[in-house]
């Protein structure tokens, strides 16, 4: 006997031993048919909870790109200052979480299949329970004990196969909901990790970022020094103090801010700022400034 | 003759197809039993084809008992391994 033949027995051997708990064939229908809504409302519960694990997945799936095109952004702006072994980091972070997204995107695609299968399984399941219900109520309405007994183990049957057909599926859709869900949480704890994160939105800060933000925060402060110097000129040093306090943290990394230090100015109160002797700064005088700026602030 | 295909329905099948049926069905069975993956997919890969190809769907509102039933397409040797007991998938 083959594989056909044995799992349609097994099927078989189940409904029969439903069947034979009932002593009034009456009540196999009625007690039948409250398995058959409680099964398809199983069943619609499964639809919803196999798309929200779907949704889990896209969430992660839309974090991942991000993240992967966060980390490009920064390749590309670590190599536009010449930083190729940053651009390298970023980039390998990125092709881990890309190959995050591919694992992410199978998954996806199953999680689809499964919510396709089980809502075409409901809609047949409906059909069935309500044929049955038809077909009990006129079993009920014309019932004669002996011909009975036959008609209602038909439909007994008949639906009883159906039922465990869906309830199978029910099961390996929840299976494969748990697997996916527990892959999730691994790729969420790698993420809360930082393993994959930037700057922005990890708990330990990135230090791809952080060297590109000191950089670019380098030239913010010579661009600020600048301005302020102008303004020292123009009588304004109340300004000063804010300005150089505020920028004043990430200016000591900074190499570029030795070529851009062409006008006067009082050391500020941090060591850093003084430690780097700018080409002009001693010899000029501050009326040798630019005229300028102080047209700009003039009027 | 009426064979359901799990997760997909039932299908009412012409008995002249039943020897070609028979035929992948055993070599399904001995891949089984001898825990041989490749040919259990291969076999249950041309059952289920065989079963589309041969066989016109059955509207989705009978309640006919099928005489045969096949595992679902993605199912592992394992599963069916299990669905052939009474202890198995099958929910009672």
């Amino acid at each position: 006997m083959g594989v056909m033949k044995r799992v349609q027995l097994v099927f078989k051997a189940k409904a029969n031993k439903a069947l034979d708990k009932m002593e009034d064939p009456r009540e196999t229908l009625d007690y039948s048919y409250q398995r058959q809504l409680e099964l398809l409302t199983k069943v619609r519960r499964g639809v919803a909870d196999v798309a929200t694990s779907r949704k889990r997945v896209e969430l992660q799936m839309n974090q991942l790109q991000q993240q992967a095109n966060k980390l490009e952004d920064q390749a590309r702006k670590a190599l536009g200052m010449g930083r190729e072994d940053l651009a390298r980091a970023a980039l390998e972070r990125k092709a881990s979480a890309q190959s995050q997204l591919n694992d992410l995107q199978a998954q996806y695609a199953q999680l689809q299949a499964e919510e396709e299968k089980l809502t075409v399984a409901s809609q047949r399941l409906q059909a069935k329970v309500d044929a049955f219900r038809t077909r009990k109520e006129t079993i009920k309405a014309t019932y004669t004990a002996a011909e009975a007994q036959t008609r209602i183990n038909e439909a007994f049957t008949g639906i009883s196969e159906e039922m465990g057909d869906v309830g199978m599926a029910i099961q390996r859709a929840e299976d494969k909901t748990a697997q996916m869900q527990a892959r999730a949480g691994a790729i969420d704890e790698l993420m809360a990790s930082g393993a994959l994160d930037d700057a922005v939105g990890g708990d330990r800060r990135d230090d791809i970022q952080s060297e590109l933000d000191m950089m670019s925060a380098g030239s913010d402060v010579e661009r600020e020094l600048s301005r302020l110097k102008g303004e020292i000129t123009a009588g304004a040093p109340k300004q000063l103090e804010g300005g150089a306090n505020g920028n004043s943290q990430a200016a000591p990394q900074t190499p570029q801010s030795q070529g851009q230090g062409t006008q006067y100015a009082p050391p500020p109160p941090e060591q850093g700022q003084g430690t780097q002797p700018t080409q002009q700064a001693q010899p000029v005088p501050a009326s040798d400034l630019p005229a300028e700026p102080q047209d700009r602030e003039g009027s | 003759m009426i064979v359901r295909i799990l997760g997909e329905g039932q299908f009412d099948i012409d008995d002249a197809a039943t020897t070609e049926l028979n035929r992948l069905d055993t070599e399904l069975e001995a891949a089984v039993n001898r825990n041989d993956t490749a040919a259990f997919t291969a076999a249950l890969q041309g059952l289920l084809d065989q079963v589309r190809a041969q066989g016109s769907p059955l509207p989705v509102d009978t309640l006919e008992e099928s005489d045969l039933i096949l595992p679902p397409p993605d199912a592992s040797m394992d599963e069916v391994r299990r669905m052939l007991t009474d202890e198995g998938l099958i929910p009672g």
